[in-house]
Formats: structure tokens, sequence, C-alpha cells
């Protein structure tokens, strides 16, 4: 699996940098002195139990919260503070617009935009960000949609789509400005089960098919293992610990990481 | 005595009375509808000094009878160099208060589209004013609407003050007629049916637009 992963990513430089991230509301601590890199191409699983911290880590790379302390670095461009006049500044909006380019997000709750079908979701960013005429963005739009199984639902309004589908109409949505990071934060929680592998399906897809990064927070264990390089164990905003799949779900090290995946599976959960 | 032929010679009077009434809410409904916007859009700004002068607008036409503002519009302005016709007095007036009062719709109905939408948005890399007006707006307004039919009907009704600064309208002909026939039941009863009428087709009006922008919206939600 290491192997697979260095020939794809030949580059050292990490695509994202945590360098001692702290991230609190208030007295609460949600990430505490965080540091981890993740390389180009790489498909990282964030586990671990809910208020771990995980789909912070996400929210804070598609500036969707901002951190207390510490640096998130991007492609080597700092994410939370920019250079302007020689000093270092809190990053103003242009320079976070700058840097969301490189992402794409699918949410736990898809967050269509319900008065809208499914190809206008998918080609409204393209057409608003300028990155694509209005001819190409629907004709992009209509390949996304097919991508993802979904080409005759394209004039459907989300209110009329299963679960299921509205996760690929997001999924596609988030394609649609061809990001080099996706960021999935559990994408199949508010699924009912049957609905789960379709989309699970499509995100396997992507991982053998794209050189994308993609950061996966999940509590489907089964699917973290098959679809990840690299596991990172969380509990109360820290990585307790971290390696292949192979080893975190098979044979972990740490005691919090068998107790968790012991409840999981308890719960239900196949490994 | 009047008998029912007098009451059709005053009827087409009172009629063209009709027409100043709905120039006046048409125009004051717009203006309103505009500032409402603006300024239910300002008070959701990150801007504190945005807000507060928004809010110092919305709370001085809110807080004083429209019948003050009308005065003040027609009988005051002029002192400050600006002279205004009745009819554009009325317009301001009720569009300044009716714009206060639907700044808060527009405030609140803004605020109840889900945090889910606006975070979508910058998952998209959509500027702040490219979500307002493709996602965040387009919900909003689907809340807004029901509270804007009130409004309008609330402030077709608040016409009839402009027969005070002597908007021939409808209330202002019948006090007309009142005055030289002596009568006071018909032509009252008349224009209580105008305003009923003008009241429905307004109504309609509104219950279309809900329709049209409830697409997708309506039946379910995301």
């Amino acid at each position: 699996m290491g192997l697979h992963v260095a020939s794809r990513a030949p580059d050292c430089q990490p695509i994202i940098e945590f360098r001692n991230v702290e991230k609190s509301y208030g007295s609460l601590k949600v990430l505490e002195q965080l540091s981890f890199s993740v390389k180009a191409g790489e498909h990282l699983a964030l586990i671990g139990p809910s208020g771990s911290g995980k789909t912070t880590i996400l929210r804070i790379l598609m500036t969707l919260e901002s951190v207390t302390a510490g640096d998130v670095i991007v492609n080597g461009v700092c994410l939370n503070h920019e250079q302007r006049g020689g000093k270092q500044v809190p990053s103003s909006e242009a320079h976070l617009r700058r840097m969301r380019g490189a992402f794409g997000m699918v949410f736990q709750h898809f967050n269509l935009f319900p008065h809208k079908t499914a190809l206008q979701n998918v080609a409204l960013a393209p057409v608003l960000t300028g990155s694509l005429s209005k001819a190409a963005a629907k004709e992009r739009a209509l390949q996304m949609l097919e991508n993802v199984g979904l080409a005759d639902k394209a004039h459907e309004y989300p209110s009329r789509l299963s679960g299921g589908q509205k996760q690929r109409v997001a999924i596609a949505r988030a394609l649609a400005l061809q990001p080099k990071i996706l960021l999935l934060d559990e994408i199949t929680s508010a699924l009912d089960p049957e609905l789960v592998e379709e989309v699970l399906n499509v995100i396997t897809n992507l991982r053998n098919e794209t050189d994308m990064t993609m950061l996966l927070v999940t509590h489907e264990m089964g699917f973290a293992k098959d679809f990840s390089d690299r596991v990172l164990f969380f509990e109360r905003g820290k990585i307790v610990e971290e390696g292949p799949p192979s080893e975190i779900f098979l044979s972990p090290h740490h005691e919090r990481t068998k107790s968790f995946l012991r409840k999981i599976i308890a719960a239900g959960h196949r490994l | 005595m009047n008998t029912f032929e007098s009451a059709i010679g005053y009827s087409w009077f009172i009629l063209t009375g009709a027409v100043a009434t709905v120039e006046l809410t048409l125009l004051s409904c717009l203006l309103a509808l505009i500032l409402a916007m603006l300024a239910g859009i300002a008070l959701t700004s990150d801007q504190i000094a945005v807000r507060a002068v928004t809010r110092i607008y919305v709370e001085i036409f809110r807080g004083t009878s429209v019948f003050v503002q009308l005065f003040a519009a027609y009988f005051v302005l002029p002192f400050v160099g600006v002279s205004l016709s009745p009819l554009q007095s009325g317009v301001l007036a009720l569009g300044l208060n009716g714009g206060a009062y639907g700044a808060e719709v527009v405030r609140a109905a803004l605020n109840a589209v889900g945090r889910d939408q606006r975070e979508a948005t910058i998952a998209l890399n959509l500027t702040r004013w490219q979500a307002l007006w493709w996602v965040i707006l387009p919900q909003a307004v689907v809340f807004m609407l029901p509270s804007f039919g009130n409004l309008a009907i609330e402030l077709m009704k608040g016409t009839a003050v402009a027969s005070l600064i002597t908007v021939s309208e409808l209330t202002f002909q019948a006090q007309v007629v009142r005055g030289q026939t002596g009568d006071t039941a018909m032509p009252f009863l008349l224009i209580l049916v105008i305003y009923l009428l003008i009241a429905s087709a307004l109504i309609s009006f509104v219950r279309w637009l809900e329709r049209r922008f409830g697409r997708g919206i309506v039946s379910a939600n995301t």
C-alpha cells in the first residue's frame, strides 16, 4: 500500500500540513496541538468517536471554521494567514477564495440547493466562478451526473430524489470545479442503510480513477479500511494512533483504538 | 333622500379615485419592496455601522405614525427645499413606512435559510453576493411572500390617509360626494367594495408568486 502511494505522488512536499493547530469554542478545546500532513494523491481516513475533532479538520480546510492557533499549509501556502506588506495578517476573503479553489466538499446532509434542479446544482458554481461558459458548464454538469449514474435525473429537483441520489448529486457538484482535494464529511451517515452502497461505489470509482487527494471522515469502518492508504484515529482533538488500515483495523496498538473499534463492531458495523 | 340614479351618477366620479388608489398602492409597494430588500440585507451585514444606520431607519419609520410621516413629507420637506406633489408625498411616506416593516420580514427570511446552504456556497467558492443572489434570496423569498402579501394590503388600505393631503383617491372622492350630496352609505359602501377588489387582486398576485418561487422548496426540504 505504501509503495503504491509513493509511485502516485513522487514529490515529498505535502499537499496539506497542519502545524500545531488548535481550535476551541470558548473553553471547549476541539483540536489540541494537532500536527499531521497529507501527501498529494493520498487517501486518508479520519476515524474516532463523535466530538473528536475529525469533522472540524475538514471544516477548517474548507474555511468554514478558523483556527485558534497554529498554521494550516495547503500547497505550500498558509491558509489562515497571508503576507501583506512583509507582515503576517489573518487571511482576507480574497485570499480564502484563492485557497478554496483547491477543495471540494461533500456534506453529511448533502446541502443541495432545493430551488435548483440536479443539473443546475452542479452547473451553478462553474458558471459563477467564471471557470466555464454556460454551455460548457451544462455539458460538464451532465457528464458529472452521468459519472454518478444520474443522467436521467438531471432535471429533477432535489426534493424528488432519494437520499442516495441527493448525495451523488452533491458529489457531482463538488467535482464540477475539478478540485485537487476532496473532503468527504460523513457522507453516508444521513442515509438509509440500503442507500449507502450506491454512494460508496461512486467514491470507490473516484479513488481508483483519479489522482485526487481525498480526506474521508466516516463511521463506516469497512469502507474506511478498503478506501484508505492511511488511517488517523482521533480522540479529544488529538491523534491517538495512525497507520495503514491493515494495522489500525486488524492489530491496533493503542488501548483506546481497540475499545473504539470494539464499540463500533458491537453497534453492528462490519470491518 | 338619494335615489339609485344619483348613486350611478357619482359612482363614476368615485371610480376615478380608484385609479389614484391603485397608482399610489403600486408605486409605494414598489418603493417599499426596494427599501425592504436593501434594509433587510443591510440588517444581516457583518458591518456594525451598516446595521446601526439601517436599524435607525427601521425604528424611526416603524415607531412613528404614517399619518405624521405623510404630513412631514408634504408640509415639512418644502422647508428644506423639497417640494413634492401630494401623490409623490404619499408614495414617499407609505413607501418608507412599508419598507421599514418589510425590512424585518426580509431579515427574518434571510436568517431562516439554513446555515447549510451558506456553507455549501462557501464550499463552491461563490462570493457573498453570488451566494445571496443565486442561493439565499431565491429561497428566502418564499418565506417573505406571505408577510409581503399582508404588508401590501396594509399599505393599500393606508393609502386612504393620503386623502388628508388632497390626493384624489377613493376615500377623498367619497368624502367629496358625501359633502356635496349628503349621502354617506352609498359612496362608502362603494369604496368598501373597491378596496376589497383591489385587495383580492393583490392577494391573487402574491399567491401566484408563492407558487412560482416555491418550486422545489415548498413541498419538501432537502
